[in-house]
């Protein structure tokens, strides 16, 4: 780990301003993903700024009958949320299927969404990797990419996104609220939060440096059946190679997939069709798997029917 | 006084009278382990002040050598006090046996091979530093795909306990003539033995003399391979290791740690910590090598095994052990023709050594995945096609070399009846519950039983308790408490009057605890020792100590009853031996047996797989502890669950390293992978294997858990797949298709 | 609320608890005794000042930002029952609990936590006055080579709470009803991982604890 110096931030704004005029420098919430780059190195940063200290823990009612997230509420917290579990039982789901009873209650609404891809090359700062060092390569896609993502990848990088959570949220559309070092707020679709790697895989987020997450906010519940289907090599404790988030409605569906791409992939246009063969063919054209992912498809396509025809 | 020398069967000795051994007391070490007082070798703080923390740098590339290093920025860095590699690491001995000389040369024979070792006052300060040498290097092709390389695979060399091959009769013309024959491959992968303490150890030195506490399972050996690799006398060298946090053989010989430490220390002048980070330890320490196996088998149409043939390949380093995947095929069924053969290629991956039952727990994944297969094809119930086949002696030697004691068949049918066998459909594919298709599957285990020679020291003590010392570990095989029990019940103390100090090289040397032979060796030779004391301290009593009779703290003969205590003196009564074995082992087959059923269901959808319940029965001699006995064999069971299910140490085979080298990707069983297990002991005495009449049971739980698991799965669906690990992804293209909705 | 009272008895327990001696078995001969922080970190090195109470004990401490909980404990500290088993937060050997709520210690800072209640193994019991779940653990064996089992303990512990707290789990059916199972207790134990695998007696370890408790 790289030495840094460290500060705790008092406000949400000093947090920011503090990220934007030091230069590598990052926010430190939960820690849970950060540190564990940090020991590895593949993270670097000079100087943390400690946001766990600013409020934003709180789930509140918003006046469009919606949720707003505080950025620093626990994934425990959420999960647990009775509003959350009643109104928004796909979230809850997905939260609950990440990682552990201990890290769901250090990781953090923002910190969940910014986790970074766990493909193993990024992670072995041994190997060439494009997400990690610029330009240095790709070992994954000639390599072992069997968790590696099967849409949305590029020439230069396959990584996939690891969030449950988000997943979730992409099927309910929520939106992210942020601060800039400068004070001002904006919001983010969560269907822009995230980008495909193209030529720029290192960037992982539509966040501007020192631009920090603030909240997440739900519209209005969506009624139907919600539902989050997790696949996994092993019971728990490890991610998905597929998930399925889905509100399952009369005469509406939404279904967004995990674990097959470097983003939540959610296509709306899908949704319209009746059967999960349907749904999947538009949902999942264009895959581009490797030999040893490609079984992801076909597990795609099953799991969604387990999900849509139960 | 000479070692006890074990060359006839035992007869009856008070082992028997099992008022103390054979009981389940809890562990005596419990207290301290669940209180986070046991203290493990990263932990003596108060012996060792002052301490330097080590980090091991790896090598980069898999294959080649480091052309240029630059310490420079390293050394510069707060807090470094040494940057070590392999220009200026001291003379060490040759890599050969099981020495493990560090930083010798510039050449890299595998991925994070230690390259540079850093030691600084912090251990954050180490960690870092170690980033800040840079290592350039000359990259070689390498061999990586065992696959690739199996066409040059050749026969052993050198150190290999049993002989490669092995044939009887004529296997080809018998096979060729069997009516019904099964010619099967199964491949599993590289395994990593994943142990939850990673390889620690603080180094001090003292002069020229040297202490490390170490986290090893073989005191004894760790001395002998420290004084070749460090070049110093064994008796300057003092071994620690109290408690080990898991082991499966990745501990038996000195990795990586133990040297850097010693290294690092000496060089400095100040005692060093060093441990091995996770991420390193699958490719930097050793690994349960992948096999190919192909078997064999030709039957007669009512199931009667005419000719069998194992064959196996793995991959390893120069000079190193092949997986012996093939060996339990020798024993396990009759037949008249047979054959095996063991192949070993050349791999530039780190060391393939031993990890939980090496041999029978991968060459059972085929064998009776194999045998399913064959009861399958003679329309033959699994259980009966093993029944049918059992033997009384060893099938390559013939009726003179017949087992000590084999109660598979009873194991057999004990399982199946508790495990309500009867119920299972032979066809596969046809039970359903709800998305889950549910099977049922089974297996036979044997482990071959080991024995080493085994010393241990006890003291009476003036107040009346007892002493135990031995170099022997516990690695959470339950030593210490099975020990107590031992001397307790041969002096007739209770349990809570014996005391038990293991793993140090300062007590007489012990067998160490790998291959099963831990237990009943190590108890063995402080059944030794305490005879001697008996004899001391019946002499005392001025008994004839054929006549001596210990029971509640008194040694009785002839209507007269004298305390112990009574007879310890002032500085107490000291007796030291040990076993040794002689022929009992070439004269018997000795092996432990056990038979595992499994019910497994495979989500119709996905393909995952969850063991729903699972029963061993074993049969391993006489059972010193039923509770940490029956641990060991869940311990096995899940273990086993894993190879079946998820574990798999993937190889890079262009850049020669295994990629998931973490716990993060390297899966092993969770709690949610683990339903209540099941575990009945068969009653055993096994007077040919000790005086203890125990055999080996920590890795029989292993055995033939993953083909019960394979097998249970084929018969939820219809897929066999003859390629560990069972991940969803090798089931879902024979799964039945779904209709559209 | 309850939690709270469930919090303070362990720390007032773990006041009590504090000396050790050594047990039976012998290999640990001597107490850990009492310990003082490590001298601060040469200079041009920062350090930062913490103060974490542990068990019950404020502990002041000047500290590398880089130090995680998990060394501050065991290496600063002395507080050797926390284990580092992968330093990465995918075994949960380090499983401590901070402000009553189970987490991986060795992922988070320990300047973090300045002022925070930590509450590890050494804190819920002693070879002599064992916590209830350290009781069950050693009559069911619910631990090999031990290892693992401080952070199995303190991740009961605060397991349990979650439940009794009304968390639900990945395999709750009804997220609006949760209720203790073994399957509960296998999903949200799932955090700590044992190779000697002694789930089936842990989880018969927290069963009898869990099962005392609503007695």
């Amino acid at each position: 780990m790289r030495p840094f110096t460290y500060q705790r931030a008092n406000s949400p704004a000093e947090a920011a301003a503090a990220v934007a005029r030091t230069p590598g420098a990052k926010f430190i919430a939960g820690g849970t993903n950060l540190l564990d780059l940090m020991k590895l190195e593949v993270e670097t940063p000079q100087h943390l700024v400690d946001v766990n200290h600013l409020g934003l823990d709180q789930v509140q009612p918003t006046p469009e009958r919606g949720l707003r997230i505080g950025a620093l509420v626990r994934n425990t917290d959420l999960a647990a949320d009775a509003r959350v579990r009643r109104d928004y039982g796909v979230l809850s789901r997905a939260l609950l299927s990440g990682a552990s009873g201990q890290l769901r209650n250090k990781a953090t609404t923002a910190g969940n969404l910014l986790q970074r891809t766990r493909c193993p090359y990024f992670y072995d700062v041994t190997k060439p990797c494009n997400k990690r060092t610029p330009g240095s390569g790709c070992a994954a896609i000639e390599g072992v990419s069997r968790d590696l993502a099967v849409l949305g990848g590029s020439e230069a990088c396959i990584a996939t996104y690891p969030s449950d959570m988000a997943v979730a949220m992409r099927a309910l559309d929520a939106t992210i609220e942020t601060v800039d070092g400068a004070g001002a707020v904006r919001t983010i679709p969560i269907a822009e939060l995230h980008r495909l790697p193209g030529d720029m895989p290192e960037v992982d987020t539509t966040l501007r440096s020192g631009e920090m997450i603030t909240a997440v906010t739900l519209p209005p519940p969506i009624v139907g059946r919600h539902v989050y289907r997790k696949v996994r090599d092993r019971a728990s404790y490890a991610f998905a190679l597929v998930s399925i988030a889905a509100v399952l409605g009369d005469g509406h569906r939404r279904v967004a997939f995990g674990g097959l791409a470097p983003k939540p992939w959610r296509v709306e246009a899908a949704e319209a069709h009746r059967t999960a063969q349907e749904i999947a063919d538009v949902a999942l054209a264009g895959a581009r798997p490797t030999r040893q992912n490609a079984f992801k498809l076909t597990l795609a396509r099953r799991t969604l029917a387990a999900v849509v025809e139960a | 006084m000479s070692d006890f020398r074990f060359d006839t069967p035992a007869g009856p000795n008070p082992i028997d009278r099992e008022q103390v051994v054979g009981q389940p007391f809890d562990r005596i070490d419990g207290p301290l382990k669940v209180t986070g007082r046991a203290r493990y070798a990263y932990e003596y703080h108060e012996e060792v002040p002052n301490v330097a923390y080590g980090w091991m740098l790896g090598a980069g590339i898999g294959k080649g050598r480091v052309s240029a290093i630059d310490t420079h920025e390293a050394e510069r860095a707060p807090g470094v006090l040494l940057v070590m590699t392999h220009l200026n690491a001291p003379r060490q001995g040759p890599l050969q046996a099981d020495f493990a000389p560090q930083l010798t040369g510039p050449e890299v024979r595998f991925f994070d091979q230690a390259v540079a070792l850093v030691i600084a006052e912090s251990f954050e300060q180490a960690r870092h530093a170690a980033r800040l040498v840079r290592v350039s290097y000359d990259r070689q092709p390498g061999r990586f795909d065992l696959k690739a390389e199996q066409p040059h695979a050749t026969k052993p060399q050198g150190d290999v306990d049993d002989k490669p091959d092995t044939a009887v009769g004529d296997f080809a013309t018998g096979f060729a003539a069997a009516p019904v024959k099964i010619d099967v491959t199964y491949t599993t992968p590289d395994q990593s033995h994943t142990m939850m303490e990673p390889h620690a150890t603080i180094a001090r030195w003292d002069g020229g003399r040297l202490t490390v506490w170490t986290s090893n399972q073989m005191v004894h050996w760790a001395v002998r391979d420290l004084s070749g690799t460090l070049l110093i006398p064994p008796e300057n060298i003092r071994v620690v290791s109290a408690f080990v946090g898991g082991g499966f053989g990745a501990k038996l010989w000195i990795q990586s740690d133990v040297v850097l430490a010693a290294l690092g220390a000496r060089a400095v002048g100040r005692p060093v910590k060093l441990a091995l980070a996770r991420p390193q330890i699958m490719n930097n320490t050793t690994r349960r090598a992948a096999t190919i196996q192909r078997v064999r088998i030709g039957a007669t149409p009512d199931g009667r095994i005419q000719a069998i043939a194992h064959e196996t390949w793995s991959g390893n380093q120069p000079n190193r052990r092949p997986e012996e995947a093939a060996n339990q095929t020798r024993l396990l069924y009759a037949g008249r023709d047979r054959m095996t053969a063991t192949k070993v290629a050349l791999l530039d991956l780190t060391v393939g050594s031993s990890m939980r039952a090496p041999g029978e727990a991968v060459g059972l994944l085929a064998l009776e995945g194999a045998m399913d297969e064959l009861a399958e094809k003679l329309g033959m119930d699994p259980v009966e096609l093993r029944i049918r086949n059992d033997v009384q002696f060893d099938p390559e030697a013939g009726p003179s070399r017949p087992f000590s004691s084999r109660h598979l068949v009873e194991c057999l049918r004990t399982g199946a009846e508790r495990f309500g066998w009867s119920r299972r459909n032979p066809r596969p594919g046809q039970v359903r519950e709800g998305p889950w298709l549910v099977g049922m599957g089974m297996a036979a285990a044997i482990r071959g039983n080991l024995v080493e020679p085994s010393r241990a020291r006890v003291t009476l003590r003036p107040d009346g308790t007892l002493l135990v010392e031995t170099q022997m570990t516990d690695i959470g095989t339950g030593s210490y408490t099975i020990l107590a029990q031992t001397a307790a019940e041969m002096l007739g103390l209770p349990l809570n009057k014996v005391e038990v100090r293991l793993g140090d090289s300062r007590f007489p040397i012990s067998s160490g605890s790998g291959g099963s032979f831990g237990a009943n060796s190590s108890t063995a030779g402080l059944y030794a020792a305490c005879q001697a004391l008996r004899s001391q301290l019946a002499q005392k009593a001025g008994f004839n100590t054929g006549q001596a009779e210990f029971t509640e703290g008194q040694v009785r003969a002839g209507g007269r009853a004298v305390p112990l205590a009574s007879l310890a003196g002032p500085a107490g009564v000291t007796a030291e031996n040990g076993i040794e074995f002689a022929d009992l082992e070439q004269k018997y087959a000795q092996a432990s047996f056990g038979a595992h059923f499994c019910e497994a269901g495979v989500d119709l959808h996905t393909g995952e797989v969850r063991v729903r319940r699972m029963l061993t029965v074993a049969a391993a001699g006489r059972i010193l502890n039923p509770k940490t006995a029956r641990s060991q064999c869940l311990g096995g069971m899940a273990m086993g669950i894993g190879s079946a299910l998820m574990e798999d140490a993937v190889v890079d085979t262009r850049l020669g390293c295994f990629v998931n080298h973490n716990m993060a990707s390297y899966h092993v069983p969770v709690h949610a992978d683990i339903p209540a297990l099941e575990v009945i002991f068969v009653k055993e005495l096994d007077d040919k294997s000790s005086p203890m009449k125990a055999k080996g049971v920590g890795e029989l739980g292993i055995c033939g858990v993953g083909a019960s698991v394979a097998n249970a799965v084929y018969n939820a669906t219809g897929v066999r797949v003859r390629d560990y690990p069972l991940t969803l992804d090798k089931l879902l293209p024979g799964l039945p298709s779904l209709s559209p909705a | 609320m309850s939690d709270a009272t469930w919090f303070l008895g362990v720390a007032a327990f773990s006041r009590r608890g504090v000396i050790v001696s050594a047990g039976a078995a012998a290999a640990a001969t001597s107490a850990p005794g009492i310990v003082s922080a490590e001298p601060p970190a040469k200079a041009g090195e920062a350090t930062v000042a913490v103060t974490l109470v542990v068990d019950g004990q404020p502990r002041r401490l000047d500290l590398d930002p880089r130090v995680t909980l998990l060394d501050a404990l065991r290496e600063h500290l002395h507080l050797t029952g926390t284990k580092k088993g992968c330093d990465h937060g995918q075994c949960g050997a380090c499983t401590v609990l901070v402000g009553g709520r189970r987490i991986n210690s060795c992922l988070t800072l320990a300047v973090m936590h300045d002022g925070d209640q930590v509450t590890t193994i050494e804190g819920l019991g002693s070879p002599e006055r064992l916590h209830p779940l350290q009781a069950a653990f050693v009559k069911h064996d619910g631990f090999q080579c031990g290892y693992c089992t401080s952070g199995q303990i303190c991740s009961a512990v605060g397991m349990l709470d979650e439940i009794r707290r009304g968390v639900p789990s990945h395999v709750t059916e009804d997220l609006a009803q949760v209720a203790y199972s073994d399957d509960e207790v296998r999903e949200r134990m799932s955090g700590n991982i044992c190779r000697c695998a002694a789930y089936p007696n842990i989880v018969a370890a927290i069963r009898e604890v869990h099962e005392g408790a609503v007695a």
